[in-house]
């Protein structure tokens, strides 16, 4: 079996609030190969942001605590190698595409700021050496490839002379910076009006395409697996329940929690029977 | 007349003055921006648009939190222009909110809530428990929520309270805005179910705001489409979206993503400029080029 770039095996993760344990992932097990997309989905509560945040390694611990499992990208195992290793592939070969444009950008620094801090940090961790001149270049070379037509001036502005989708789009230059192998997306767009959210979705389709990145897509929105994924994993409290191509999963959904997701997504054709939906889980009404 | 339509728009209009940093008006926006239509008894309404196309404007002047500009507002053909926000109009039209976790009181019980509109409006008096129980169970909830906090229910429940509230009255018309945009798609098929189930049996009026066009597909009898305060286009559900007309109608269909093939081959395809997706103005300024030339031939 090839190796996957980066794969997650039987990855649990508990949170410790005032003395109570929730177990949080149950062991997850996941696989993105090279430059392959694919898509975790889940409602909200599931643990698809739990798991991002322990593959980047950004989960605050504590409270979070990882009890089991290992996440080996490109051969290293993240979870044993040092602190340096670790800073050395994050942000570089793997990085991260944030969902909230909004609150994601610093608004007092320039977009030339926040991006060229960026890249240095970048650069230290890799033992590059570039000059202020050579990171404005390459910023504004990253900002060109997120199709924006005009990079200095995108450059100079603060976030709040931007609009919506041009942030998103500096956040996925951002991303960009450092010319990762996998680009991990949590839920581009969704913070977006619908014809910016298709914007952003066939820009990132097109990157990945073009520089042949492997795609993690952690989305909530069945549609967005459709259209960005060909392979998918279903979460649902803490735990796979289903993995299957993405054409598969729609087309023959195995187990009853995501025959019932997917019958609930409104389709653009009409036909959705509501009413069936909420007979097929009666038991709402929790404690 | 009684096959006059529950609720009639004319020309609804809504500006909000620009001023400079000296306080100064230099200009205006233009957010609701000459928009008719009218909603049937029984109908249910969808008014779709983006961020800023004016869609929560018209909401909030249907419900007298707002003051247009000018228009006319007719409620079973009375003109209530200016009776918004009396007690008597809050009997006939109601609203749900957005985000279930800030419309309702957290220091209120469940109970206490649905109560409110009952004691403004004087009504099931000495009968108010009774009352409150029967508005828990039409929106399926058990009966004991009522001595239950907000912080204690989930996101359904607290929207499936905001309904019970916004029933209390027994009004006409109920506007939602955005009703399931804060809940997980499972979550909100039930909620949407509910809705049209109550609507059934209680010959309610809706006029649902969303900018969900899949759902819209499925709830709405009739849709209008909004951009930047203008009602670019308005029809029965089923023949808008199966036959759009509008520019803009066409571009927000084709971005919705979807999870199978037909939808795929129903929906029109993305326009692109230099390999990506077309802005809605670049769209409607090509729009404005063709219909010039047009005139010009």
């Amino acid at each position: 079996m090839s190796e996957a770039l980066l794969s997650v095996r039987d990855l649990s993760v508990d949170f410790t609030t005032y003395g109570q344990t929730n177990y949080v992932l149950r062991g997850v097990s996941l696989e993105v190969p090279e430059r392959r997309h694919i898509a975790l989905v889940g409602e909200s509560g599931s643990g698809k942001t739990v798991t991002m945040k322990a593959i980047m390694g950004i989960l605050h611990t504590p409270p979070a605590a990882i009890t089991g499992g290992e996440i080996v990208f490109d051969g290293h195992d993240l979870l044993s190698v040092s602190q340096a290793e670790r800073d050395q592939l994050r942000g570089t070969a793997m990085s991260m595409v944030f969902q909230d444009p909004m609150s994601s950008l610093n608004p007092v620094f320039t977009i030339a700021d926040q991006m060229g801090t960026i890249l240095k940090y970048a650069d230290r961790r890799l033992g590059r050496v570039r000059n202020g001149k050579g990171r404005m270049e390459r910023v504004h070379e990253v900002l060109t490839q997120v199709r924006m037509r005009d990079p200095e001036r995108i450059a100079r502005a603060y976030p709040i002379m931007l609009s919506g989708g041009m942030r998103q789009r500096v956040l996925i230059a951002m991303a960009l910076l450092s010319e990762p192998r996998l680009l991990i997306a949590d839920e581009p767009g969704t913070a977006l009006d619908v014809t910016t959210q298709a914007q952003i979705l066939k820009l990132l389709k097109d990157l990945v395409e073009e520089r042949g990145l492997a795609l993690l897509m952690i989305t909530h929105n069945l549609g967005v697996v459709r259209e960005t994924s060909s392979y998918v994993y279903v979460m649902h409290h803490g735990r796979i329940v289903e993995e299957a191509a993405t054409a598969d999963l729609f087309a023959n959904p195995q187990q009853a929690y995501t025959r019932n997701l997917i019958a609930s997504v409104p389709r653009l054709n009409g036909g959705t029977d509501f009413l069936a939906v909420g007979r097929s889980e009666e038991a709402e009404v929790a404690p | 007349m009684s096959d006059r339509p529950l609720l009639e728009i004319v020309d609804l209009r809504k500006s909000f003055p620009i001023r400079n940093k000296f306080g100064r008006v230099t200009g205006e926006v233009k957010a609701v921006d000459g928009v008719s239509f009218s909603i049937a008894r029984g109908q249910v309404y969808g008014l779709a648009g983006e961020s800023g196309s004016g869609k929560s404007t018209i909401a909030r002047m249907i419900m007298g939190l707002a003051k247009p500009t000018s228009g006319d507002i007719l409620l079973e053909g009375q003109n209530i222009t200016g009776a918004t926000g009396t007690r008597a109009y809050g009997r006939k039209v109601q609203m749900v909110f957005q985000n279930p976790g800030s419309s309702l009181n957290p220091r209120r019980t469940v109970g206490q809530s649905i109560a409110v509109p009952l004691v403004a409006h004087g009504l099931a008096v000495g009968q108010r428990q009774a009352r409150i129980a029967e508005l828990l169970e039409m929106v399926q909830l058990p009966t004991e929520f009522a001595s239950r906090f907000p912080h204690e229910l989930s996101g359904g429940q607290k929207q499936r309270v905001a309904i019970a509230r916004a029933l209390a009255v027994e009004p006409r018309l109920i506007v939602l805005d955005e009703p399931t945009s804060a809940l997980d798609v499972s979550v909100q098929a039930r909620v949407i179910a509910l809705l049209m189930d109550l609507g059934q049996r209680l010959d309610l009026t809706f006029l649902f705001i969303s900018h969900d066009l899949s759902l819209m597909r499925n709830f709405a009898s009739d849709v209008g489409v909004l951009y930047l305060g203008k009602l670019v286009e308005t029809g029965p559900t089923q023949a808008l979206f199966e036959r759009p007309t509008h520019a803009y109608t066409r571009l927000l269909l084709a971005s919705v993503p979807v999870i199978s093939a037909e939808e795929a081959a129903m929906r029109p395809t993305l326009p692109l400029i230099n390999g990506e997706v077309a802005t809605a103005a670049q769209v409607l300024a090509g729009l404005a080029e063709e219909q010039s030339k047009g005139n010009h031939s």
